[in-house]
């Protein structure tokens, strides 16, 4: 089934894919143990003439059993989860020292990124604008300043194994670090209105010396 | 003389009184069942309109949309043509030329169909069927009362319902529009009409639920004063059947869950009539979108187990019967319900993990979420060790029993990968979670549902439902069911976002045009399906083989009470024994022994 799954391009998507696989073959084992008594018992214990049910109340050896495993299994689950999930969410450890900040700014259909140019702060003249395309390097450190003008509206890029909800008068931070140069999709993940189906926008991944010239191209030196 | 006259008025009801309004909690249990019924048949509608949208994105509909010609040249061909020309030709804006244009659902009417099919399927379908349906037949029945504490509370809340139901439907009607925010109606974008288009539909959809809350919030009252009450003598808490317990936590849940979506819709309705900026975040106001999700889940995850409890008691009470063998471990199942009641107040923050809420908070609530995860564990195991070494009749309400259980493991399963943080970042807000909320509330709920239904109709209306319609409907229902979500698994690893109307926008979607489609096939027949229920159960009412008192030979109470049930039940009220699940005990000769039977005396018939 996870063959499905886009192909990953950043640094800590293996790590989201680690645990949906782990996740995967637990609950596969679970489910395929579950069912197989499950149909062997239909079987075993159909109805036959002259053999009566067993009176059996229950056990509570067993209830221990069960409820001790599976509350095991939950929390080795969540043990495995934490520094991952901090890992891509909480602004305190992510990795200092971005190369690239960019503000995405989410408005009804559209994502405005805005760059902060060679000064480095938004709000200024050199600050670039752009309707629905965002340039970043390969293999670089992005911070995302995420907003929204209107609504709230889902940042989502499938082959980053990112997604964050953008608010209006909120700033939220998330980063990223792609590791393969392509286009890729930015559709909104949550409903903001008629023309959410189709609220799209681009992420250019692009190679060192391409992203330099885009530069150059942008602020001409 | 004049004494005798005045009693003999008294039995004699008049229609109204006897059908409409009525106080007798099984007649408002059954007008709850049918109007469940109906408003099934509404929502599946609207799944089915938006289905074809996914399918056939911006394609007409078959029957009622205009052919290809008419579109490209306007030359009528078909019916449908002649009707869109009238339409076009008409003065007036007319209803089916702003939804959909020739038979083309417009993007704002997607999103009004999908909000409208979730809300009327938990609102109006689930809650009242579970809750109002199975808990007013039920409890006075298998408690051993007469009626509920408060009959007339009853009726209001049966009326108020309907009302609720009128509002609702009404919705779609209004200019603007009905309501298009999702059934989780989230701010900013339900708080401001300006975000929509939507004035007065999304307004009566918060009305209809304010009233649809009072009338739950009624029930629920009249159900917990009945249960700690009206006991027959000798039915001890832990002498009461599994489903009655279900049906007691689920009315605290309702009691103490409604007042929150209340609250919230109130200051909903202030921010879009009055002003008001409690959930959006201008520069003016000071609100919070993010508060108005924190209000909608605290009531929404209780909700979302209001929803299953019950179903899971139906099962629990299927499965220990068709087994002939007690309810294994009985007070631990009662205890992992008391503790689901509990641990559902603490997991809501699971629907906001990518919320903007803080990352650290989502790891607090990845704990609680999977600790929910336990006690849903120890059901699934009990429920199978009580099938273990049993006596298994393979009747059509065993049967959905028997599904119930093994889709309830698969949507418990699901929302493992949800729950956990790192995971949900990707499948959030996909058709993952599409596939899950189906599992557990058709797979489970509706299943439980169908079970009880064919269960306890030989109660309610003196006849079998027609077997070898039931079963067809039931193999129909399980296969087309699993074909139309067990795909959606994997729509949700592909990334496929819910609440778009045309994935073919999407560069990355593209692989999944044949899935949709098979998936919109199975829906269909899904749907069509449900039609042999419907015709089953209104033929079998009247044309039904007659049953007897007890037909599948059950401990519990109701099944003391003659067929059809009189007012008042019981003629005498009957005196409780023993637990309800005193099945195949060692040296009895019959394999079940009525919870009334009096000790020693010989088990032979039902009273
Ligand atoms: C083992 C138990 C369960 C776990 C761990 C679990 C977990 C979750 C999680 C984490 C979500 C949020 C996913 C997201 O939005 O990203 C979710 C959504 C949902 N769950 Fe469950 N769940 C469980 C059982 C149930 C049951 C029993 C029901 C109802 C009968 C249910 C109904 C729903 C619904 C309706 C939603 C989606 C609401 C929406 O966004 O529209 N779940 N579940
Ligand atoms: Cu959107
Ligand atoms: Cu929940």
């Amino acid at each position: 089934m996870l063959q499905w799954l886009p192909e990953n391009v950043s640094t800590y998507g293996q790590s989201v894919d680690n645990l949906f696989y782990a996740i995967y073959y637990l609950t596969l084992i679970v489910f395929i143990l579950v069912m197989g008594t499950l149909i062997f018992f239909l079987i075993k214990y159909r109805h036959q003439e002259g053999k009566k049910a067993d009176y059996i109340e229950g056990s509570t050896t067993l209830e221990i059993v069960w409820t001790a495993a599976t509350t095991v299994i939950v929390f080795v689950l969540a043990m495995f989860s934490y520094p991952q999930w901090n890992n891509i969410k909480s602004p305190t450890q992510f990795p200092e020292n971005p190369d690239v900040v960019v503000q995405v700014s989410g408005k009804q259909f559209n994502w405005d990124m805005t760059y902060p140019g060679p000064d480095n702060e938004f709000g200024t003249d050199d600050d670039l604008e752009l309707e629905n395309e965002l340039h970043v390097p390969m293999d670089a450190v992005v911070h995302i300043r995420l907003t929204s003008v209107d609504v709230i509206h889902s940042f989502f890029v499938p082959q980053l194994r990112l997604k964050q909800d953008a608010l209006p008068n909120r700033f939220i931070n998330v980063w990223f670090e792609a590791t393969k140069a392509g286009r890729y999709e930015i559709p909104c993940a949550e409903l903001c209105g008629f023309g959410h189906s189709g609220m799209l926008g681009y992420l250019n991944v692009h190679t060192q010396a391409d992203y330099d010239a885009w530069v150059q191209e942008r602020w001409p030196q | 003389m004049h004494d005798n006259e005045h009693t003999e008025h008294h039995h004699e009801e008049s229609f109204i009184s006897k059908y409409i309004f009525s106080l007798d909690h099984k007649t408002i249990g059954k007008q709850f069942l049918i109007y469940g019924l109906i408003m099934f048949f509404v929502g599946g509608g609207l799944a089915l309109l938006f289905r074809w949208q996914l399918a056939y994105p911006d394609q007409p509909l078959p029957i009622i949309g205009a052919s290809q010609q008419y579109i490209d040249d306007g030359e009528v061909v078909t019916g449908a043509d002649r009707m869109w020309e009238r339409i076009y030709d008409s003065d007036k804006e007319e209803w089916l030329e702003v939804n959909m244009p020739s038979g083309v659902i417009t993007p704002e009417f997607y999103n009004m169909l999908f909000t409208m099919h979730a809300t009327i399927m938990v609102f109006f379908v689930v809650v009242p069927i579970l809750v109002g349906a199975f808990g007013n037949f039920l409890i006075p029945l298998m408690i051993g009362t007469r009626d509920m504490a408060f009959p007339i509370l009853n009726m209001l809340s049966f009326w108020l319902a309907v009302l609720a139901a009128i509002v609702m439907v009404l919705g779609f009607f209004v200019p603007g529009g009905h309501a298009s925010a999702g059934w989780t109606g989230y701010a900013p974008l339900s708080a401001d009409p300006q975000w929509t288009g939507v004035e007065w539909g999304l307004n009566l959809w918060a009305i209809s639920l304010l009233l649809q809350g009072f009338s739950s919030l009624v029930g629920s009252i009249n159900y917990i004063t009945t249960i700690i009450n009206m006991r027959a003598p000798g039915m001890t808490f832990f002498r009461m059947p599994l489903v009655i317990w279900s049906l007691f936590i689920v009315a605290i849940l309702l009691l103490l869950a409604f007042p929150v979506l209340s609250s919230a819709l109130a200051l909903l309705i202030f921010d879009r009539l009055a002003g008001t900026t409690f959930f959006s975040a201008t520069a003016e106001g000071g609100g919070d979108p993010l508060l108005w999700q924190h209000l909608f889940w605290f009531f929404g995850h209780p909700e979302v187990y209001i929803l299953i409890l019950p179903g899971m008691g139906i099962a629990s009470e299927l499965i220990a019967v068709f087994s002939r063998k007690p309810i294994f471990g009985y007070r631990s199942m009662v205890y992992a319900m008391i503790a689901i009641a509990f641990l559902g107040w603490i997991v809501w923050g699971h629907h906001m993990f990518q919320s903007g809420m803080r990352p650290g908070l989502g790891s607090i609530f990845m704990t609680t979420t999977m600790l929910i995860a336990v006690p849903s564990a120890i059901k699934t195991f009990n429920w199978m060790g009580t099938m273990f070494r049993g006596s298994i009749r393979f009747t059509t309400p065993m049967l959905h029993g028997i599904a119930f259980v093994s889709m309830f493991v698969i949507g418990g399963l699901s929302g493992i990968y949800m729950a956990n943080t790192p995971v949900d970042i990707f499948i959030h807000d996909t058709y993952y979670i599409v596939a899950h909320i189906h599992y557990v509330v058709f797979g489970g709920s509706l299943f439980a549902i169908f079970g009880g239904i064919i269960f306890w109709f030989p109660k309610m209306y003196g006849r079998y439902m027609n077997d070898v319609l039931a079963k067809i409907h039931f193999w129909l229902t399980f296969i087309a069911f699993n074909c139309t979500f067990f795909p959606m698994h994997i729509l949700g690893v592909g990334g496929h976002m819910r609440r778009i109307s045309n994935p073919q926008q999407y560069e990355f979607l593209q692989g999944f045009e044949g899935m949709n489609i098979f998936i919109t096939m199975s829906a269909f027949t899904l749907g069509f399906a449900q039609l042999i229920l419907v015709f089953n159960f209104f033929w079998s009412m009247y044309k039904g083989k007659v049953a007897e008192q007890n037909p599948w030979q059950v401990n519990t109470l109701e099944w003391e009470a003659p067929t059809p049930v009189p007012h008042g039940n019981f003629g005498q009220i009957p005196t409780v024994h023993r637990g309800p699940y005193e099945y195949s005990v060692p040296g009895e000769e019959s394999d079940w022994i009525p919870q009334a039977q009096p000790e020693h005396a010989p088990a032979t018939s039902g009273d």
